[in-house]
């Protein structure tokens, strides 16, 4: 890797002392990027500038939000009725909310499809699955601050899932609440870890992509990268395609902050909160509603709050479950399946997750949960063994260059990993 | 360097000594900083309630407020007293007798909230869905309470919890 020539004499007096232009230059400049990856790459930039965006706009909104159960819902309204562009930077951040959990979900789906959890990026992939849990976090205590009834009973049904932890729970709940029940107390802690949260966010994010750029990105191949022809640099390749990506979101996203900008939202939210009554009906955001319905699924109180814990934990120990060495789906033909399978299941679930607990939605409740952990428990182990997958190509470029010889054998052993100069 | 039989020096004892020190400062410090999340002293004052019950007729159902959680004040009928009461123990998933939850068996006082996981249980109004048992349910996870307050039916693990209370005059009860 050559060190970079700064034309500008200011630049490179700097960069003698503290060589943070010469860092961006290897990170995002010359940084080596398999040249065949598709648009379903792009998410992963995206995710961190939705993250840019919802940290810009929260902060404005903190600036003239109220954390105090008196004054929490009007001070929203006033935002929304009186603060200049109020309405603007507020749709924007509740919207932001949902279009993250999205691009994040794809980002995920991507790596499952993919398989950019197997070595050498485990690592990688575990922090990704603790930036999911920070962000679920942050979300849920974001949801709390407007102080409407969902708020309030969202807030109540969450913490109380900890009472379901044997002989300290009760103890746990009131630690968390500061009270009896949600009251003043909560609303404040919660409005200072939903400030300080995404910022540890944004550390983990950078532990994210120290773990990336150690080997580089998977691909659409989802084998190693063997030298100079198989990559081009970021810049300008894929900074541009991930700006034409991030033209397309931002479309969507103003589609959605300027004409349906409740549509994700419940209009139980604009009650203030009453600790009297409980909604007819409280459901969840809708991207918590898949680990909801795995909640619900589970008869008994302590093994639904685990079941629901376990549904994302298990994502942590995913490299050890599956152990094909194939890593994409391309060349895993009963994988290919199960993957489209295990999608369907889990909007399922989403949906499941937002009906009544009664009747026929509560048997396919348990019947989606159930195949829910077989698909990583039993199915993925068993597939390593038993499925065969199809020949690799040799290189990320041989079928390109050389169409002829491009099949090759099968590859049981992938090649040394290529380690960043 | 003071050096005896098994190889360990006297600078070795130091630094197990000063970071022990160390770890255990610190522990005590971090107490402060667990412990204020924990409700204050204002919270905690505000935890006794007075109502009088004269005015619940019977069949009649009244919530009050205690702590910030709902509390269901149920006159019950003499149906629904003898329903609670001619249960069988062993038919209940926490299994608590009619008698060991009222000190007055017409007056039933319960924390109103569900023991899943904290939604307020509909059957206060006359309109509301009583559940199975004709007690209460929680629309939440769809919890069936009995006219005891006992759980029958659903995810949550225990019965309404009763609140400490006593009678301070004929008709006044005190909670907390």
């Amino acid at each position: 890797m050559s060190e970079p020539k700064f034309n500008n004499s200011l630049v490179r007096w700097i960069d003698h002392r503290l060589p943070i232009f010469t860092f961006m230059h290897h990170e995002m400049h010359e940084y080596p990027t398999p040249k065949n990856l598709n648009y379903w790459w792009n998410f992963g930039s995206l995710a961190g500038i939705v993250l840019v965006i919802m940290i810009m706009s929260g902060i404005v909104l903190a600036m003239h939000y109220t954390a105090h159960v008196d004054h929490a819902f009007q001070s929203v309204e006033r935002i929304m009725r009186d603060v200049n562009y109020g309405w603007l930077v507020r749709y924007i951040h509740a919207n932001g909310a949902s279009f993250f959990f999205i691009v994040v979900y794809i980002h995920i789906f991507r790596g499952l499809y993919y398989g950019s959890y197997k070595a050498p990026r485990e690592l990688l992939w575990m922090l990704g699955v603790v930036i999911l849990i920070l962000m679920m976090a942050t979300a849920f205590m974001g949801y709390v601050l407007p102080w409407g009834q969902m708020s309030f009973w969202g807030a109540t049904v969450i913490t109380n899932l900890f009472s379901a932890i044997p002989l300290v729970g009760e103890s746990i709940v009131t630690l968390l609440w500061g009270g009896f029940s949600v009251d003043n107390p909560t609303l404040n802690r919660f409005y200072a870890l939903h400030y300080l949260l995404p910022f540890v966010i944004v550390g983990v994010v950078v532990l994210h992509i120290v773990a990336l750029h150690r080997f580089g990105s998977n691909n659409p191949l989802g084998i190693d990268v063997r030298g100079n022809q198989d990559t081009i640099s970021f810049h300008p390749y894929y900074t541009v395609k991930d700006a034409f990506g991030l033209g397309v979101f931002l479309i969507l996203l103003s589609a959605v902050v300027f004409f349906l900008p409740n549509s994700m939202g419940h209009p139980d939210n604009y009650i203030p909160a009453n600790p009297m009554v409980t909604p007819a009906h409280i459901v969840p955001e809708w991207y918590f509603l898949p680990f909801y319905a795995i909640l619900r699924a589970v008869p008994d109180k302590l093994f639904g709050v685990l079941a629901m814990f376990a549904a994302i934990g298990v994502l942590f120990i995913l490299p050890w479950l599956d152990r094909s060495p194939v890593r994409s789906a391309t060349f895993r033909p009963i994988y290919k399946i199960m993957f489209w399978v295990f999608l369907v299941d889990c909007v399922a679930l989403t949906w499941l997750g937002a009906k009544p607990a009664e009747g026929i939605y509560v048997v396919l409740s348990r019947l989606c949960t159930a195949y829910y952990f077989f698909h990583f428990i039993i199915l993925l182990p068993a597939l390593s063994i038993f499925e065969t997958p199809k020949s690799l190509p040799k290189s990320i470029s041989k079928p390109v260059l050389d169409p002829d010889g491009g099949g090759g054998g099968m590859i049981a052993v992938p090649a040394a990993p290529r380690e960043k100069a | 360097m003071a050096d005896d039989n098994d190889g360990t020096t006297r600078r070795d004892f130091i630094h197990v000594a000063s970071v022990t020190a160390g770890a255990l400062g610190a522990a005590c410090v971090a107490w402060p900083f667990i412990d204020q999340m924990n409700p204050a002293a204002d919270t905690l004052a505000l935890s006794s309630t007075e109502f009088d019950v004269s005015g619940v007729e019977e069949g009649m159902a009244v919530s009050i407020v205690w702590r910030g959680k709902p509390v269901f004040i149920r006159h019950r009928t003499k149906k629904e007293i003898q329903e609670a009461s001619e249960v069988q123990l062993d038919d209940l998933p926490d299994p608590q007798a009619d008698s060991d939850r009222t000190s007055r068996p017409e007056m039933l006082v319960l924390l109103g909230v569900c023991t899943h996981l904290g939604c307020v249980p509909l059957g206060q109004s006359a309109t509301d869905p009583k559940g199975e048992w004709g007690g209460w349910f929680c629309p939440c996870h769809g919890s069936h309470y009995d006219t005891s307050g006992r759980i029958r039916k659903g995810p949550a693990p225990t019965n309404l919890a009763v609140p400490p209370y006593k009678y301070i005059s004929d008709s006044v009860i005190k909670i907390g």
